[in-house]
């Protein structure tokens, strides 16, 4: 050890070097989700602005809001009549997911202090899949890591998102069906999920309460029945997939 | 919408999202035990949600008026057989996105 430091410098040395290693050690493992959040968010940005909406809205709700479906449908709320009630209430229906994602980070945010603000506020599809399957490295802290991922993903986000907008205007082609991006991704997501045999039945009974539901109250009026539908379905599967599909 | 009614929207949105996110750590936080059936919820509902997230997104759509809903359907398969074969969820979702506006706007016109 080098006795002419000051009894300072290294803890702060420390400190520096383990967020510089954090986010070294993140990096890497973020790159398909940068890919990804710089083309959906140019998609939404350029979405967002064909509405009328500049750059710098792009950029508010990229920051604030952070999160890819219901950043689309937020178009449409955003050209439909002011409603904040029943956005509310369609914000906590189309983000319901998010709320057992948290129940499944309940253990391993334990004891994470300060940080676990920002980190539940960035719990998006794809970062808690990075969370689930990256193991952190041995020498770096659990939180700073997962906050690394967290602020990462956020930074491409809200690139991608205030890039869409910018351009948006200045594109020449025609972006007429460019929201299809939410469809294709929740379809893609469904056929590797679909690779797992356990997830099937949850899928289909998805599928079938949601298209009744549409059928029956609307496009308008569907989505609440539908979520209790499909809640309905599942408790009553519970044995039956408990049975061959899960462990308990 | 005006100006400030955008700006209370925009939060409204971002209040409920981070809502969603937090619950389950205000409903439990350290120490209390989760019951078995909201864990049980927690393994099969991602599924089901996203299945529900595809219908959501196709909502617009009418099977029994031209264009029957065949752009859709059209880039849904692609899209599908595309992530079947080849796993590259960003080909799949560009690939898909290309058809579809390619159809909307050059086919089903």
């Amino acid at each position: 050890m080098d006795e002419t430091q000051s009894p300072h410098s290294e803890p702060e040395r420390e400190l520096s070097s383990s967020w510089a290693a954090a986010f070294q050690a993140a990096f890497p493992h973020t790159i398909a989700v940068m890919t990804g959040y710089l083309f959906m968010g140019m998609a939404f940005g350029i979405l967002l602005q064909s509405q009328g909406y500049s750059q710098w809205w792009a950029l508010f709700m990229s920051v604030v809001i952070y999160a890819g479906a219901m950043q689309f449908v937020a178009v449409d709320v955003l050209t439909s009549p002011f409603a904040p009630f029943s956005a509310f209430i369609l914000t906590l229906m189309v983000n319901a997911r998010h709320v057992f994602y948290g129940f499944s980070l309940l253990d391993i945010f334990k004891g994470f202090g300060r940080l676990k603000g920002y980190l539940i506020f960035g719990l998006t599809d794809e970062t808690f899949s990075l969370i689930c399957s990256v193991p952190p490295p041995p020498a770096i802290p659990r939180d700073r890591f997962y906050l690394a991922l967290t602020i990462l993903d956020h930074i491409y986000w809200i690139s991608g998102c205030t890039l869409g907008a910018f351009l948006g205007s200045r594109l020449s082609f025609n972006t007429r069906g460019i929201d299809f991006v939410m469809t294709a991704l929740f379809v893609a997501i469904l056929v590797e999920q679909w690779r797992q045999k356990r997830n099937r039945p949850p899928a289909l009974a998805g599928l079938a309460a949601t298209g009744l539901c549409l059928f029956l109250f609307g496009p308008e009026n569907f989505i609440l029945p539908a979520m209790a539908l499909v809640v309905l379905l599942l408790i009553l599967g519970r044995s039956f997939m408990e049975g061959r599909f899960l462990e308990r | 919408m005006s100006f400030s009614q955008a700006i209370i929207t925009v939060l409204v949105i971002a209040a409920g999202t981070l809502a969603t996110r937090a619950l389950a750590f205000l409903l439990f936080p350290a120490g209390r035990a989760v019951p078995s059936c909201i864990s049980y919820l927690g393994k099969v509902l991602p599924s089901a949600t996203i299945a529900l997230l595809i219908v959501y997104c196709v909502k617009h759509v009418e099977p029994l008026e031209p264009p029957y809903g065949l752009a859709e359907l059209a880039a849904i398969i692609l899209v599908a057989v595309l992530q079947h074969f080849f796993k590259i969820m960003l080909l799949s979702i560009i690939a898909g996105t290309a058809a579809y506006m390619l159809l909307l706007q050059w086919v089903f016109v």
